[in-house]
């Protein structure tokens, strides 16, 4: 079962919710997935040890000059402008390359064979706990982070319970870390940004076909936004952490909130069967 | 003309109410939310929209199932699976590279250019602001993002004004670079904690590959000052110019839920504190060498 956790609007506390569910649920088989690879934070508060990493590259073309004879067909089936023929030369731009491999389809001499640019790094450990965390690096000054995405999600066993944390946001990179969940866990602060940032991700839900529930996160007791917009979209809320100095403190350090404040492992502990029961439900109604 | 960026990132260290503040401190801007699959500063800034325009961006396929013959050469060639073997393509997989178009025998599939949001010119107080809404779950927010600030530069050409300020997106992928690619200038909003840090340090990293100054603001730096002390340090010994620190304080939700920008609506000690980060900022930015485009 895959329960992504997700916010549309970041820093609301997605990695913060995602550690501290996995943590407070020991033998429970949880394996987390960081699929935020633009900034990845969950191993801060993990801690996996023994960590192996590997490259993950993404198909470029390289032209043989040689074979070449300019025909430009390459240049017409790009739709990325990523290669193109500039005098007697072919140029290819790789970090606009999509990887659809059209132009090494289309070349009638067979000059274009395929090459690969680095996009980042793939990370497996497992914590002091025995909770295994996967996550993706994404080089610095790469622009494209979906196909690192969809490299972490492949390590899912989806036997397992798994908890992607995602990207904030909601174009490609926080689709691509949404697609094929069978639940979705929002983090919500009830602000005007958090509710307009809610609301963009539950409409990406409701297309994606998505079961969610939503948790308050920093509630400060009076904001009702959240409240009253999920009662409008009949959401559940499974949750209202409230927000504390300490809370932040032991947050900014690194450190769990399940381990450090007996009050949220309470919390947490519920949140997590809660969840457990919803997501099976969900999953069924699938 | 200067062109200042905000990025951070992390996600939801204030980099929108920072912009904001900023945007009603400066005499005389033309402000840009290019954080555009998570719009916010439009709540923040009061503002009259006079233009809509349709954002175009990829193309996608469509296969015609009266034509097709389900012959199996595009399933085949789409390395996005997006395809399925009953033939009809999955919009959100479809990356619009057009392969499938191509090797059609049937001349079955069309292949749109689709509208991927909207894009708005506002008028505010101090000048006006461009932004926009990507639709559900769209790709091409870099064009996007790159078709703002175009934008905000003819109109600040054209009016001579001589500032304009982006709020960016967080990460650091497609959307940060086309919201920075030849900026005067970024300030990194980051908050003081591991996480920050660490998304500071790699947002850092990709300032540094664009050839842009770097200039931070640590903000709620007293929910962890040990913390916010070691920013400081990673700044000086780094290359990046020490803007301010902003503390905790309650009126910038308040501010938030007043609809106002933080300046406007408080005096208190984080008003007080971004407007001395403006100080800084504007005089960090003005000694940067004027670009030749």
């Amino acid at each position: 079962m895959i329960v992504t956790i997700a916010s549309g609007k970041g820093g609301t506390g997605k990695t913060t919710v995602t550690v501290n569910l996995a943590a407070c649920a020991p033998g429970a088989g949880v394996q987390v997935f960081d699929c935020d690879v633009e900034e990845p934070n969950s191993h801060i508060f993990l801690k996996p040890e023994n960590c192996s990493k590997e490259p993950i590259s993404t198909m470029v073309p390289e032209v043989d000059m040689d074979k070449c004879t300019l025909c430009k067909a390459c240049e017409k089936i790009c739709q990325f402008s990523a290669i193109t023929t500039i005098a007697k030369k072919v140029m290819t731009f790789p970090e606009m390359c999509h990887s659809c491999r059209g132009c090494e389809m289309v070349c009638p001499e067979n000059a274009i064979t395929a090459s690969s640019r680095v996009l980042g790094d793939l990370i497996q450990g497992t914590n002091s706990a025995g909770i295994p965390l996967t996550w993706g690096e994404l080089r610095v000054g790469e622009a494209m982070s979906p196909p690192l995405i969809e490299k972490v999600k492949a390590r899912i066993n989806p036997k397992a319970i798994s908890f992607v944390d995602g990207p904030p946001g909601t174009s490609c990179p926080a689709v691509a870390a949404l697609r094929h969940s069978d639940f979705a866990l929002l983090v919500a602060e009830p602000t005007p940004f958090g509710l307009n940032d809610l609301a963009l991700t539950v409409e990406a839900l409701k297309k994606l076909d998505v079961p969610m529930a939503i948790v308050i996160n920093r509630d400060d007791g009076k904001s009702r936004v959240i409240d009253d917009y999920a009662a409008r979209e009949g959401i559940e809320i499974l949750a209202r952490l409230p927000f504390t100095r300490e809370a932040a403190a032991v947050c900014s350090k690194g450190l769990l909130l399940v381990d450090e404040i007996p009050e949220m492992r309470l919390r947490f502990t519920e949140l997590f069967s809660t969840l457990m029961e919803k997501a099976d439900k969900g999953g069924e109604r699938k | 003309m200067k062109e200042l960026t905000i990025i951070s990132g992390k996600g939801g260290t204030g980099k929108t109410s920072v912009t904001a503040a900023f945007a009603f401190l400066a005499a005389n801007r033309v402000v840009v939310d290019a954080d555009v699959d998570a719009a916010n500063l439009f709540l923040t800034l009061p503002h009259t929209t006079i233009q809509k325009e349709n954002f175009l961006g990829g193309r996608l396929a469509e296969i015609d199932p009266v034509i097709c013959t389900e012959c199996g050469e595009c399933l085949e060639r789409c390395q996005f699976d997006a395809i399925s073997t009953d033939f009809i393509v999955d919009a959100i997989a479809c990356e619009g590279c057009g392969v499938c178009v191509h090797y059609c025998p049937m001349d079955a599939i069309t292949f749109e250019q689709q509208t991927c949001g909207e894009r708005f010119l506002s008028t505010t107080p101090n000048g006006p602001m461009v932004h926009a809404k990507l639709g559900i779950a769209q790709e091409n927010s870099g064009m996007l993002v790159s078709q703002l600030r175009q934008q905000a530069r003819e109109i600040a050409k054209e009016n001579d004004i001589p500032m304009i300020i982006v709020d960016g997106p967080p990460g650091i992928g497609c959307p940060v670079i086309a919201s920075i690619t030849n900026a005067d200038g970024v300030l990194i909003v980051t908050e003081p904690s591991m996480s920050g840090m660490h998304d500071m340090e790699r947002v850092k990293r990709l300032a540094d590959q664009m050839r842009v100054p770097a200039f931070l603001c640590i903000n709620k730096a007293d929910l962890n000052q040990e913390k916010a002390d070691l920013m400081k340090e990673f700044a000086r010994e780094n290359n990046i110019k020490f803007a301010g620190e902003i503390p905790f304080d309650r009126e910038v939700t308040a501010s938030m839920n007043a609809g106002k920008s933080l300046v406007e609506f408080s005096q208190g000690p984080a008003s007080k504190a971004v407007q001395n980060v403006w100080k800084n900022v504007t005089s960090y930015i003005n000694d940067t060498m004027n670009r030749l485009i």
